[in-house]
């Protein structure tokens, strides 16, 4: 992973309902940068500001006052690239699969290639990269998206982004509402695009699971702000820092930091139950105990 | 929890139809649920969990068979209407979306716009409404708009909504998966609070294991039959056939059971933190250069 970034915020500031009774600071002076090639994570209590941050990383947003800029660039000054910033850094909404539109999976999935004014072939292509990309074989390409269950008409719905091969994918919660099994293909779905594209993804959750699992760093918004961040183990292991700000950590990283306090020499920043069982094999079978 | 059944589901069928295909969803479904109980109903995504919620209160109609509530027979065709609101009111739902259920433009409004439908008299009404936003901790936002609250508090704004109308029993259709963790801790509060205070039958459908956990009864759905039914720790034991059935257990059983795999005498059956905070210390006193 190279240590450049590719996206940067500096000073960013948003406010809601400027001159009405509504005011509200929703962004307040964040400056941030996400490294080229991560997965990044953003978490944050409703509210705090996530969703509205990443919707200034493609200008949906324009600041109050501060900078964003992709890849170096301001993406407000007036360039003909960044009229295209849509195409560079795409966006998926919470549940996309209600903007599904088109009457095949194969057209839905052009729709953004087709806008980027790329050739027949290439799009063909890309639309078939991108749903094996989501584990969605070439036999649904003729279907209606319609017909297709929840968990698939999501990975549809994420495929039409990634087609796009965006420089940067920012998804919004992308497994809300899917059971454990759909949660998992949606994550190896991403991570295959990060895998084999290189390119660098960041995904909103409240799913502190999936953070802990996936992201290579997490970014805490709270009250507009930034109020932590890190790589995912040195976040996740501030578990009164994070519980300050409404959330809190894997049930198997606060299992092991109990541990820790009671005094077993075990690690307090442990993301996974295979890390712990690993951890715990090795501290009970090492010493003969069993 | 008394034994007194509350629910009785005997052979039910469903499906949804379209012009080309008919799609079994629930298959010769049998369950009673007692009086009081908190049953958590699990299955993957398009088991049939929804629809037999919906079913409950007839918000959808069975092909066949037959649903008792409190012994009377709502799938019965001559069920006069009166009885279905009835019906309506004695087993109240709240969804998943909080947006998608409020209506009002003032909280206690909201919570107002079910006992106002069913007719009752407005110092009734007044005396729910404060009660139920008491019972939901939710006073202080009474003349607050619900679109300036938090995802936890407009769940709990709807929880209220469904107590004004005196339920017996709520059934909760993952009323908690749009929510933060924070979010998530109250409406759980509330939801237990609800059925251990009030006595009143929970059914808590969710894809969160953690939350499973605190039902007295866990209810595996897979492919429209009911697949597993018992305590959480009978259920979340079977570590492999709830993952076969694209679930999960919590964190930590499935930890205990991934070091018995591995060689490591522990007990299995842990369902929580301190559960397995505590199993660890049982086997391993020694390990304790405790504080």
């Amino acid at each position: 992973m190279a240590n450049e970034a590719v996206i940067k915020t500096e000073e960013l500031t948003y406010v809601y309902g400027k001159g009405t009774p509504f005011y509200r600071v929703a962004l307040d002076r964040v400056s941030l940068s996400i490294e080229k090639g991560s997965v990044t994570g953003i978490i944050g209590h409703t509210g705090s500001g996530k969703s509205t941050l990443v919707q200034h990383f493609n200008r949906l947003l324009k600041p109050e006052s501060g900078t964003v800029s992709v890849s170096g660039k301001d993406i407000w000054e007036k360039t003909d690239e960044n009229g295209k910033i849509c195409f560079k850094v795409g966006l998926v909404f919470q549940y996309p699969e209600y903007q599904l539109f088109e009457e095949t999976v194969e057209a839905d999935v052009a729709y953004g290639p087709k806008n980027m004014g790329l050739s027949e072939e290439e799009i063909n292509e890309r639309v078939k990269r991108s749903l094996q990309l989501v584990g969605l074989s070439e036999s649904y390409l003729q279907q209606s998206p319609f017909e297709l269950s929840g968990g698939q008409k999501r990975r549809v719905a994420i495929a039409g982004i990634m087609a796009m091969e965006p420089e940067v994918l920012v998804l919004d919660e992308p497994a809300a509402g899917l059971d454990p099994q759909g949660r998992k293909e949606i994550f190896s779905g991403i991570l295959r695009y990060r895998e084999q594209t290189g390119k660098t993804v960041i995904i909103v959750s409240h799913s502190m699971e999936d953070m802990a699992s996936y992201c290579d760093s997490v970014i805490v918004m709270n009250r507009g702000e930034v109020f932590l961040s890190g790589q995912t183990r040195e976040v996740f292991s501030k578990a009164d820092a994070l519980s300050s700000v409404h959330l809190n950590v894997p049930q198997i990283t606060s299992f092991m930091s109990k541990l820790q306090k009671m005094g077993y020499p075990v690690p307090s920043d442990v993301l996974t139950v295979e890390d712990a069982a690993d951890v715990l094999v090795k501290l009970l079978g090492g010493e003969g105990t069993c | 929890m008394s034994n007194t059944p509350f629910i009785q589901i005997e052979n039910l069928n469903f499906s949804y139809e379209d012009e080309s295909r008919r799609m079994a969803v629930l298959k010769n479904l049998n369950l009673t649920i007692e009086k009081g109980s908190f049953v958590a109903i699990l299955g993957h995504n398009g088991s049939g969990k929804s629809t037999l919620a919906k079913l409950l209160n007839l918000m959808l109609l069975p092909d066949s068979g037959r649903i008792l509530i409190d012994g009377v027979d709502i799938t019965d065709e001559n069920l006069s209407e009166d009885a279905l609101y009835e019906i309506r009111r004695r087993i109240g739902m709240v969804f998943q979306n909080p947006d998608n259920q409020l209506v009002a433009t003032v909280v206690e409004e909201d919570i107002a716009f079910g006992p106002e439908n069913l007719g009752v008299e407005p110092k009734e009404i007044r005396r729910r409404v404060d009660e139920a936003m008491e019972l939901l901790g939710i006073s202080e936002y009474a003349k607050h708009s619900p679109a300036k609250l938090s995802g936890g508090q407009k769940q709990r704004v709807a929880i209220a909504g469904v107590i004004a109308m005196l339920p017996e029993c709520v059934v909760f259709d993952e009323a908690t998966a749009m929510l933060d963790p924070k979010g998530r801790e109250e409406v759980m509060n509330a939801i237990t609070m609800l059925n251990r205070e009030k006595g009143i039958t929970v059914i808590h459908i969710t894809h969160n294991m953690e939350e499973a956990v605190l039902a007295d009864r866990v209810i595996v759905i897979h492919d429209g039959e009911i697949v597993k039914d018992g305590t959480p720790r009978s259920v979340f034991s079977d570590v492999e056939g709830l993952v076969s059935r694209e679930l999960d257990v919590p964190q930590v059983t499935q930890l205990f059971h991934l070091l018995k795999t591995r060689g490591i005498s522990v007990t299995t059956d842990v369902l929580t933190e301190e559960e397995a905070v505590k199993a660890f210390v049982d086997l391993y006193p020694e390990k304790n250069h405790g504080k």
